[in-house]
């Protein structure tokens, strides 16, 4: 088994060899020049997992929670892949993973593959690669793939457009309901977890989230992606399936109380958007998503590659000395180098 | 390319001092590494495994308890079965000095007791990966 080349490492990985999965993600994250050819070669092998977000601020327990929903899902058979992301410090480049050390119940099981993602610069609440390590999981059949993001807090919304299922973790005692309803948060839920529920003033935070609820949800368009805000036109809005209320459940991550009826939620989730279409709708919007963020970065990086650095240098000076505009700059750029 | 330098810091065996474990993944991650904390309690079994799916360079082992040189080559020995053979170990520690130079023949790159430097650390992985330094 050769591990260094692409046939070597997808077959592998096709074959359930974590070595090779490891790796792959590895080759993804660094952008190696095996990324791009791998990634061609597992794409037609993804789309089967069900993706599933766990979202929410940092302590109310993210970590055990995902620990306690993918030890529900093993008693029913089915693998799961966790991608746990922490923010890559500003200062150093580093980064602490840490969501392993809560996770250990799920250690040695042949049926569960975890993986730490930091950032790396990304602000959207998930790393850069994210979207790529989820497809290298599902091709390497992951029944269920669980990605939780950083600890959010107001605008790190867009675990909603990589997940089908986006969970949003919720504790009694933090900050007042004004904050959530600010965060965007609301928005992107299709499942509320009350964590921490054994806690005083549990009840008071599900009822403040049902009741905001009830206002109605908004229609939904993710414009978020790894930190970018981009336009995305829905494929006919007005189709986007409703009569979808977002459940508020209560759950002790610690003790694993509300566990089984999490998952139950989330996989009541998935049959509604199957059965509603949702799920095609989700596909589209994540691939014109998708497409519109790697076209921008592939258009720049061409562009660049083309650019006399000299007359870039020029240009900088130029707007600097306020003698034109950045706007007329970059037209006058694109148009030459396109020439 | 962006390269990051992955580093797993586990604590195998029993007890359960983890302040030395993680000061050393902060002073890491200060160094510009992706470090992969795992906790206390980790059998050599568990740190093998988390080194394979999280794909990590280094494996930082904290050791306290004095079973070191029972727990060290099982790492090891686990870490060659999974096809990691080639990572960086290095033992962090109440280490006897009469037992440093064993662990280094077992192919420990490095081994580290109190009042290490960060720099030091850094400097053995840095060399152990084949890396200049900057």
């Amino acid at each position: 088994m050769d591990l260094t080349t692409v046939e070597g490492l997808t077959s592998a990985l096709e074959a359930g060899n974590r070595r090779a999965l490891a790796r792959v993600i590895s080759h993804i994250e660094n952008n190696t020049e095996l990324a791009m050819p791998l990634l061609a070669a597992l794409y037609p092998k993804s789309g089967r997992a069900h993706i599933i977000g766990v979202t929410g601020a940092p302590g109310t327990g993210k970590s055990t929670l995902v620990n306690q929903l993918a030890g529900a899902y093993r008693r029913r058979d089915m693998t799961v892949g966790v991608i746990a992301i922490d923010p890559t410090s500003p200062f150093s480049g580093g980064a602490l993973l840490g969501d392993r050390v809560r996770m250990r119940d799920l250690a040695g099981d042949p049926g569960v593959f975890i993986r730490s993602m930091a950032t790396r610069g990304s602000l959207g609440g998930l790393a850069q690669a994210t979207d790529d390590v989820i497809m290298a999981l599902d091709a390497a059949g992951f029944d269920r793939i669980i990605i939780e993001t950083v600890g959010v807090g107001q605008s790190e919304v867009e675990i909603a457009s990589a997940a089908y299922t986006t969970v949003v973790v919720e504790a009694p005692g933090l900050g007042d309901e004004v904050q959530a309803i600010k965060a965007g948060i609301l928005e992107i839920a299709d499942i509320f977890a009350v964590n921490k529920a054994d806690r005083e003033g549990v009840d008071r935070t599900v009822m403040a989230l049902k009741m905001m609820l009830n206002l109605g949800a908004p229609e939904k368009f993710q414009v978020m992606h790894h930190g970018r805000m981009l336009p995305v036109n829905l494929p006919e809005p007005e189709k986007l399936p409703r009569g979808w209320t977002p459940p508020v459940l209560k759950t002790v991550a610690i003790s694993g109380e509300g566990a089984e009826a999490l998952m139950e939620a989330i996989e009541n989730h998935r049959l509604y958007l199957e059965q509603s279409g949702g799920r095609i709708l989700r596909d589209r919007l994540r691939a014109a998503t998708e497409l519109r963020v790697i076209l921008r970065d592939y258009l720049l990086e061409e562009l660049l590659a083309r650019t006399d650095p000299g007359e870039l240098e020029i240009l900088v000076e130029a707007v600097a000395r306020r003698e034109v505009d950045p706007y007329t700059a970059v037209r006058q750029l694109v148009h030459k180098t396109a020439d | 390319m962006d390269r990051k330098v992955r580093v797993l810091v586990a604590k195998p065996g029993l007890d359960g001092h983890d302040r030395g474990a993680k000061i050393i993944a902060r002073a890491l991650r200060d160094s510009g590494y992706e470090v992969i904390y795992t906790g206390i309690r980790q059998t050599p079994d568990m740190i093998a495994e988390a080194a394979l799916q999280e794909d990590v360079d280094v494996v930082g082992l904290s050791i306290l308890s004095g079973a070191h040189m029972a727990l060290v080559p099982r790492v090891m020995e686990k870490l060659k079965e999974l096809g990691m053979g080639d990572v960086v170990v290095l033992v962090g520690g109440i280490i006897p000095d009469e037992d440093v130079q064993t662990l280094l023949d077992m192919g420990v790159a490095g081994v580290f007791g109190p009042g290490t430097l960060t720099s030091e650390i850094v400097e053995t992985i840095e060399k152990a990966l084949g890396r200049q330094l900057a």
